[in-house]
């Protein structure tokens, strides 16, 4: 590892020192950071795949049904039934924090209105079941949204800490204990060059 | 604070969405897709779904809207069975987190 270009005085020793001991503590903090991060995000990432299969299953049951009633009324007769929805869906949105990372937390509210805005006269029975179905799958669909964002920030922050405790322990530690050897070294040499004078002059005086 | 929920797809596939009150966008095609990420991105959407086969064509534009909290983009299938987009997903999480996937393979010794 290369040696910083800095000056070998004693001072300069001091402030390196001080980085130093900066830097392996800022180092064993990010370390044990990445390992919580770890921890909560096996959690996490488990409980999304969990949630995807589950979602993936209703999701596509209801939209195959949704797909049948299409198919067996006239397609325009199907539009105009849902054309104007008698609900809205919305969601009270916040932020939290997850291991210093902005993740979203949502909490679904909806107006709970009528959910089939249509006459039973002329849709199918198909349709009824794929607007419940789907209607049940929202709230989990939601749900697995805020895990999904969750896990995907965390990951990205996880990929950020690592690249810092890499930089911490393989560049930036090995780099200050060189140059702080380096210049030890350069001191004591100089030190030595002192008594070897010193002695040679006392020699002459001497003769 | 964002409150709204999106849904992006082809049109025979996520009218049903409209229904339960979720506003559906209509694209076909991956400029659509990508135009109407970008827009909705701006909104107050909390939620953006996009049908999995539109998501596939738009890689770029969904990594970059991981990185902001708001909205979530989250591919959804909308054909009779899922097509795997999602999971690959959490895959690649696992792995830019972790370096291996732990979770599916350890699926695959059970």
């Amino acid at each position: 590892m290369a040696v910083m270009n800095v000056n070998p005085t004693r001072m300069e020793m001091k402030r390196l020192q001080a980085r130093l001991r900066t830097a392996t503590r800022g180092h064993k903090l990010l370390k044990d950071k990445t390992d919580e991060m770890i921890r909560r995000f096996i959690t996490l990432a488990e409980e999304n795949k969990r949630l995807r299969e589950q979602t993936e299953q209703e999701l596509c049951s209801a939209l195959s049904a949704f797909a049948e009633a299409r198919a067996t009324t006239d397609a325009r007769v199907t539009e105009e039934a849902i054309l104007m929805p008698a609900r809205t869906v919305s969601l009270a949105c916040s932020r939290k924090k997850v291991m210093g990372v902005d993740v979203p937390a949502m909490e679904v509210s909806d107006s709970g209105g009528e959910l089939y805005p249509y006459s039973f006269l002329t849709v199918t029975a198909k349709l009824d079941d794929s607007l419940r179905g789907l209607n049940a799958v929202l709230l989990k669909l939601v749900e697995l949204a805020e895990t999904e964002k969750t896990c995907n920030m965390l990951a990205e922050e996880i990929e950020k800490n690592k690249r810092r405790v890499n930089a911490l322990e393989n560049i930036m530690i090995p780099q200050l204990t060189e140059t702080i050897r380096y210049i030890k070294m350069k001191l004591d040499e100089s030190e030595r060059a002192a008594t070897v004078r010193l002695m040679k002059v006392k020699d002459i005086i001497n003769k | 604070m964002p409150n709204k929920i999106a849904v992006i797809g082809d049109k025979d596939s996520v009218l049903a969405f409209k229904a339960v009150g979720v506003e559906v966008f209509d694209a076909a095609t991956a400029e659509q897709a990508q135009h109407l990420v970008k827009k909705l991105s701006q909104e107050r959407y909390a939620v953006v779904f996009i049908a999995e086969d539109l998501a596939e064509l738009i890689p770029e534009t969904l990594s970059k809207a991981k990185l902001q909290t708001y909205p979530a983009v989250v591919p959804i299938p909308t054909g009779r069975t899922p097509s795997g987009f999602g999971m690959q997903g959490i895959k690649s999480d696992v792995e830019k987190a972790i370096g291996v996937d732990v979770i599916f393979n350890k699926e695959d010794k059970q």
